[in-house]
């Protein structure tokens, strides 16, 4: 091969300037390249309302058809759990948006620990929600063969929950339909703990990414939007805490 | 070239660590507050003082965590189109299921 085939090669091809590596050859330059992207997340972040809306809407035309059963049924979560996740969700959101800036700022050791604490906070929830369905396989509120339906139309059979709430026993026709609430509750809970298990895994593969030296060179596109699915999954959150746990404490 | 410059600077807003701070705080501050709501006999107002305090979380996460405050207009209106578009499936469906002699079920 002679030098003047090679040097054409390295010329730039199209008579354009130098660019970063990272910029795709159809975008002007790399604030249209990633406003692209940001705009693409958004869109797929769309679709993830939608998603979450039907079951939003399922739960609210449910509880107004058999609102004293879930009523009764939401008494049986716990405040205390569902304010520490809330605590917990919404920290490792800080958290996730300071690794976005300590990307684009280009500290990498901030980066990785951004990342590995938002990692951790993630397992925490999940680890909270564990001990939450625990409680709720124990007492035979997964919907199934196996769904009890004692702690309803026999409240005083369920001390812990009685002594706070005084709940009246609920006809078998009403209580029945505590089962539907506990449905969608796995159902809602079941698809947000999914969405931070997929985030959570792509969290441990960013750490490894980071560590190596990528995302703190400038091109932060990748960070900023799995921050955006982050923050989402935590927003989903925010309208589950009142809708599950709190709205129905006096009624 | 300096345009292009000026461009992507405009474009990139960096949100500094110390909003970050106030937003987080004032997050765990809103949660406190709707937990406390929740343990007050307002009635019908309890639903939606908890709803309230949510939607302001949610829009105080989306305008600075996501950056919609600094972001493009493009951004901003696809966000806000989006939003209408859920408002207006959810109010409709709504309105039906409570608006209708559904009987007895």
């Amino acid at each position: 091969m002679s030098d003047s085939t090679a040097l054409a090669h390295e010329a730039p091809e199209h008579g354009h300037e130098a660019h970063p590596a990272y910029l795709r050859h159809h975008f002007e330059n790399t604030a249209q390249q990633a406003d692209a992207a940001g705009f693409a997340m958004w869109l797929f972040l769309l679709t993830e309302v939608m998603f979450f809306g039907g079951l939003f809407t399922a739960y609210l035309i449910y509880r107004n058809w058999y609102y004293p059963a879930f009523v009764e049924a939401s008494h049986q979560l716990n405040i205390f759990w569902g304010t520490l996740n809330t605590a917990v969700l919404i920290t490792s959101s800080f958290t996730m948006a300071m690794g976005v800036w300590c990307a684009e700022m280009r500290k990498q050791s901030g980066l990785v620990l951004c990342l590995v604490l938002t990692f951790i906070l993630g397992i925490g929830f999940l680890g909270i929600k564990t001990v939450e369905y625990k409680e709720k396989i124990e007492k035979h509120h997964v919907p199934g063969f196996h769904y009890s339906l004692k702690s309803f139309v026999d409240p005083q059979s369920d001390p812990e929950i009685y002594k706070e709430y005084h709940d009246k026993p609920l006809a078998l026709d009403m209580a029945r339909h505590t089962e539907l609430y506990f449905f969608l509750y796995f159902a809602m809970t079941g698809m947000h703990a999914l969405h931070m298990i997929i985030g959570i895994a792509i969290l441990g593969y960013m750490i490894l990414r980071a560590r190596a030296g990528a995302y703190t060179l400038g091109h932060v596109t990748f960070v900023e939007n799995f921050g955006l699915y982050w923050h989402f999954v935590d927003i989903v959150w925010i309208f589950l805490f009142p809708l599950l746990y709190l709205i129905s404490r006096h009624q | 070239m300096t345009d292009q410059k000026e461009m992507e600077a405009s474009q990139h807003h960096v949100v500094s660590p110390m909003i970050y701070i106030i937003v987080g705080s004032t997050l765990l501050v809103l949660t406190g507050l709707t937990v406390w709501a929740s343990f007050q006999e307002w009635g019908v107002f309890n639903p939606i003082a908890a709803i309230l305090i949510a939607c302001i979380k949610a829009m105080i996460v989306v305008l600075f965590f996501m950056h919609v405050k600094y972001s493009s207009r493009l951004t901003k209106l696809t966000v806000f189109c989006g939003l209408f578009t859920f408002l207006t499936l959810v109010g409709m469906t709504l309105a039906d299921y409570i608006s209708r002699a559904w009987g007895q079920w």
